[in-house]
């Protein structure tokens, strides 16, 4: 045991929610993991935030999508210039594809819902922790949606940036479907460091095309 | 823990849009009254280069305090509080001011309007625009004393006192005369003709003399209605709300003894509340999205595919007690094959429920432009697809049979102990 806490430290979590009973709720699931996850500091507030995380240094923060004062977005914008390497998981309750994306965009590397089990979020911290982005199938569907070539999409400009590989499009769907890395991994017959690879570039891809105004044209379509 | 975002979703970020123009006159750091500061915040220049554009504009036949003077009585008065003008601001706006003055003067003297017309229209204007700029100090106060509305207030210019009145009548006066000097000059008409023309005289006096309140009680009733507006919303959400979740809020701790009563209660509300703030028609939309309202509980669901799949696995979250967890990319129509493909999906979710053993089913449904795809999928404890029994309808009937008899296709996964996953295949009409 002790060689383990030397080998990793649990680590540092911030939250972010303007709901207090949320938060102690997510303390008290992530306390059961105490070995992965430490709970550092919490806040309620956009303004809050932006002190917290830079008092604390965490190196995950749990960002709401929804807050007063700009919501998760507004954090990432300001804090992401000056803490670059603080590493945002969006911890959303809203189904609304415009308000996952932006937060994406923003620079969050992971999207996860509020129903998911302690167990899972702190597996998905230690995760988004090492660099590697955590997908819920939900936001998979929304990227797959946003990119899909349908017979009514807006015609994309730059193919060898903003198209998903046939690959990528792969992996999104089984994600999609439910599986998770490992599982994808068997399924495609690739390694789960292949998976993450791809994930990654399919973030990187949702971040790099909001002039196509991405999660406009999702809502606009009602694809939600 | 949806509830919380109803209290801020709906009324912060999706609320009642102000329905007023983009350009606001400043209130605060304004020279005269507040249009050359209002547009340079509205286009981003500085606010020298709007006025000296003003100054310059009034050399052409005085068009400059023309512009300036329309814009004063249709662009309202911002309610924020601005920094106050420096000294050297002020000096050089009121520079600007002379200048522009000046060379509207120069231009009109030596320019082609004979002198009976310039003198009255000259002492009709300066009436105006003194009984303008007290209609604006009037709106002024009305912002220090907060929102007092009404006829009344409107047309008495929100009791601006003695000193007002006469300003307004000294204003009118003004105004009068410059009317009958200018009908004196051009005395060489008849007396039908001098009728006539008082006539209309007066009538445009009148008119030009009430435009500013008219404006104000325009303004005051856009004011007012977007106030009543959002008003009705929040009851709005106050009466859904408490239909829906406080009610169930009180079952559930009438029933808190019963775990699976709970999870069943809780989970009905999050799907309806949910569906209420961010549905298709829902609260969360866009404002032009939803012409007919949100949707109500018991509004008919849109007959797409999407809808009638969250409808259907809510019906089978109900029914079981487990979470369906259902992505939809892209949506279509219903037709008759899809609706059988629906069914089949529906059934899958439902032997799922009944002997995976577990409590959580995934339904992944792909519309593509030639075919619909569904998955349906369990990590439970999965079965022989050799050693189902010949009288287990289920599978046979419910799902391959539906699917066949409408050209769709149905393919199974599964294994003992490793899950199970249904994957249906719809192919679209091209019609």
């Amino acid at each position: 045991m002790t060689s383990d806490g030397t080998d990793r430290a649990p680590v540092r979590v911030f939250l972010v929610d303007d709901h207090a009973l949320f938060r102690s709720g997510v303390r008290a699931e992530l306390a059961t993991a105490p070995d992965q996850v430490e709970v550092v500091g919490e806040a309620g507030s956009v303004g809050e935030a932006v002190a917290g995380i830079a008092h604390y240094e965490p190196q995950v923060v749990l960002l709401d999508v929804h807050m007063p004062d700009g919501g998760g977005a507004e954090v990432l914008r300001r804090v992401r210039g000056d803490h670059p390497d603080v590493v945002f998981l969006a911890l959303s309750v809203s189904d609304a594809a415009e308000d996952v994306i932006a937060v994406i965009r923003g620079g969050a590397r992971g999207y996860v819902t509020k129903t998911i089990s302690g167990r899972e979020l702190a597996d998905a911290v230690c995760q988004v922790a090492a660099g590697d982005p955590v997908f819920s199938p939900r936001l998979a569907g929304f990227v797959l949606d946003a990119f899909s070539q349908g017979p009514n999409s807006a015609p994309i400009g730059d193919p060898e940036l903003d198209l998903l590989t046939p690959r990528e499009r792969d992996v999104l769907r089984l994600l999609a479907r439910g599986y998770a890395y490992k599982e994808i991994a068997s399924e495609l017959f690739i390694s789960v460091k292949t998976v993450e690879t791809h994930v990654s570039s399919v973030l990187r891809k949702t971040q790099l095309s909001n002039r196509y105004e991405l999660s406009r044209w999702a809502t606009d379509r009602r694809l939600v | 823990m949806p509830f919380g975002h109803v209290v801020h979703g709906p009324n912060s970020a999706h609320g009642v849009r102000e329905t007023g123009p983009k350009l606001y006159r400043r209130r605060g750091g304004r020279l005269v009254s507040g249009v050359c500061s209002g547009i340079s915040d509205h286009l981003g220049v500085s606010v020298l280069s709007v006025r000296a554009t003003f100054a310059v504009l009034a050399a052409f036949g005085g068009a400059g305090v023309f512009a300036y003077g329309l814009l004063w009585i249709f662009v309202p008065q911002s309610a924020g509080a601005e920094p106050p003008v420096t000294d050297r601001e002020r000096q050089q706006g009121l520079g600007l001011i002379i200048l522009g003055l000046g060379l509207a003067v120069a231009v009109g003297l030596l320019g082609i309007l004979p002198g009976w017309l310039t003198g009255p229209l000259g002492v009709a204007l300066v009436g105006a625009a003194v009984v303008w700029r007290e209609a604006d100090e009037s709106q002024r106060r009305r912002w220090r004393e907060g929102a007092r509305s009404g006829m009344a207030g409107a047309v008495l210019g929100g009791g601006g006192g003695r000193a007002a009145m006469v300003r307004i009548i000294s204003g009118a006066a003004l105004v009068v005369i410059g009317a009958v000097v200018f009908l004196g000059g051009s005395a060489t008409a008849s007396d039908l003709q001098f009728a006539m023309l008082s006539t209309i005289t007066a009538l445009i006096g009148a008119a030009v003399l009430t435009v500013p309140w008219w404006m104000r009680l325009m303004r005051d009733l856009d004011v007012e209605r977007a106030g009543r507006v959002r008003s009705q919303e929040r009851a709005e959400i106050a009466a859904h709300l408490h239909d829906s979740v406080l009610q169930t809020l009180a079952l559930i701790q009438k029933q808190a003894d019963s775990e699976r009563e709970v999870r069943r209660l809780a989970r009905g509300q999050e799907r309806e509340l949910r569906t209420w703030l961010y549905g298709p028609d829902g609260y969360g939309r866009a404002d032009g999205d939803r012409p007919a309202g949100p949707a109500q509980p018991g509004d008919a669901p849109p007959q797409t595919l999407s809808a009638q799949l969250t409808r259907a696995c809510g019906e089978v979250e109900d029914a079981f007690a487990i979470t369906v967890q259902q992505v939809v990319v892209g949506d279509c129509e219903l037709d008759e094959p899809l609706t059988a493909a629906l069914a089949a999906a529906r059934e899958a979710v439902v032997n799922a429920a009944k002997h995976a053993g577990v409590g959580e089913v995934s339904v992944y449904a792909e519309v593509e432009p030639d075919r619909v795809s569904i998955f349906v999928r369990d990590r439970g404890a999965g079965f022989d697809p050799e050693r189902v029994s010949d009288d287990r309808h289920g599978l046979a009937d419910s799902i391959k049979g539906r699917m066949e008899r409408n050209g769709g296709s149905v393919r199974i996964k599964t294994a003992p102990g490793s899950g199970t996953e249904v994957q249906m295949d719809m192919p679209r009409k091209t019609s």
